[in-house]
């Protein structure tokens, strides 16, 4: 079996907070890339959830939808909002039960996983297990920067998964763990709001020298940064250049990939992001999921453009789809 | 994400017990109104007082304090919430500088953001 391609509806957020698509434009945007994967935030997608709860119409129109494009329902993102009572966390069993809650809309939607964040406890996630296998659901854990394969927190929750023997617990990697240079649109924004362009210059190189966070930081004020350079430099606190190899261990229970990129140049580059060598990785552990692309460069560029994010996910979709050896999409002329 | 859109162009309206607009939350998802920790709105560099500003989504309006116990109730994904100040006597016709800034709880973040937009919002005489 191959990787697919899919989407995160999560890359058009730019657009469906506008309402300038519908879910039907999502769907139908995605069909035509040939990236027949879409992957939701499930609260982003279906207003009401999971608070409210969703109308079985919604549910019906979303199947409705998944079929006349031939798409297929991968992963619904759940929140799981620990910090919902000011002040206390939300007890154990509640927090058990609320991810049981999710499952179960996961299951609505034909979803095969739902996506449970990394700040999660691997107890919660173990508690709701068997009820994950009842619905034919896994759990997913996302690996995400700053967190990675070698950190003691995604060790902790590989030991709880292996302890639990339930299958239907597992990883779901996103490849901005993977960040092997500065990304232009970062860097482009810190200038924007005011970094002077040796500082900016500087943190670029030192992140391209893998200079540790701290020693970057300290160097930067005593080249009299304050503020946003500051800032700038604090991101390489919460991003390094971790290896796609790390994924190797952990193949068996990886089931999704998010494919998040923060800019696809029009030669169909992500400069900061190292997809040949990651697709190679995954091919080499056998992986046959969805790569789900998940634009994020949208919040870097909106204070002085709108946001193209349907050229962008198109332009990943291309590279992907030219690095899995599939014929290149045929898509709709960039608008 | 989204600053820039948090205050919905041409909303601004005006009575003689205060002003609203409409207001779209700062993010990618939705948010249980439980977490919406604090809703600061001025009007040319005039602070609202906490307590004079109520929150309105499909049909209900609720106080910043009732907010924080709501449990069954979203401001939803792009939804456009009116965000009204108590003021006495409302706002004369004309342009006015409006701050709009959100302090929410997420669960998964290390730190509370607040998000803030400006906008001048012109009111018809």
């Amino acid at each position: 079996m191959a990787i697919k391609r899919g989407v995160s509806l999560y890359s058009f957020q730019n657009e469906t907070f506008q309402n300038k698509m519908s879910l039907e434009d999502c769907i139908r945007t995605c069909a035509e890339m040939g990236a027949n994967g879409i992957e939701i935030i499930g609260e982003q997608t279906f207003w009401g959830w999971p608070e409210v709860g969703v109308e079985d119409a919604a549910i019906e129109n979303w199947h409705q939808l998944i079929a006349k494009y031939d798409c297929v329902p991968v992963s619904h993102d759940f929140m799981l909002d620990y910090k919902r009572y000011k002040g206390r966390e939300m007890p154990f069993d509640e927090q058990v039960a609320s991810v049981k809650k999710d499952i179960d809309f996961g299951a609505r939607l034909g979803m095969k996983y739902i996506r449970a964040l990394v700040s999660i406890a691997p107890e919660v996630l173990v508690a709701a297990a068997p009820h994950a296998e009842e619905k034919g659901i896994k759990i997913l854990i996302e690996v995400h920067a700053p967190l990675h394969f070698d950190h003691p927190w995604i060790i902790r929750h590989a030991e709880c998964f292996e302890k639990s023997g339930s299958d239907a617990l597992g990883f779901l990697p996103d490849m901005g763990m993977f960040l092997h240079a500065f990304p232009p649109v970062w860097k482009e924004k810190f200038m924007r709001v005011g970094v002077p362009q040796h500082i900016a210059d500087y943190i670029e190189k030192a992140y391209a020298d893998r200079v540790l966070s701290e020693y970057v930081i300290l160097n930067v004020q005593q080249m009299g940064g304050v503020g946003p350079a500051i800032a700038m430099a604090e991101t390489l606190r919460h991003n390094a250049a971790f290896e796609p190899k790390r994924m190797l261990d952990y193949m068996p229970r990886i089931h999704n990939i998010h494919g998040k990129f923060y800019e696809m140049t029009a030669d169909y580059v992500e400069p900061s992001i190292p997809y040949d060598e990651i697709v190679k990785v995954l091919q080499q552990g056998g992986y046959d999921g969805y790569i789900c692309s998940e634009y994020e460069g949208n919040r870097w560029i909106e204070d002085m453009m709108e946001p193209d994010s349907v050229e962008q996910v198109r332009r990943q979709q291309v590279m992907l789809a030219n690095l899995l050896g599939e014929p290149t999409p045929q898509l709709r002329a960039a608008a | 994400m989204m600053d820039n859109k948090m205050i919905v162009e041409g909303s601004l309206e005006t009575s003689d017990k205060g002003f609203a607009f409409y207001g779209r939350l700062p993010y990618y998802r939705g948010l249980g109104l439980s977490m919406i920790e604090d809703i600061q709105i001025t009007v040319d560099g005039d602070l609202i007082p906490r307590e004079d500003v109520r929150f309105h989504v499909r049909g209900k309006t609720y106080t910043l304090d009732q907010m924080e116990t709501v449990y069954d109730d979203r401001w939803n994904f792009g939804e456009k919430a009116k965000i009204i100040a108590m003021k006495a006597g409302g706002l004369p016709a004309g342009d006015h500088r409006i701050e709009f800034a959100v302090r929410m709880r997420v669960s998964y973040l290390p730190f509370v953001p607040t998000t803030k937009d400006t906008k001048v919002l012109a009111l018809a005489a």
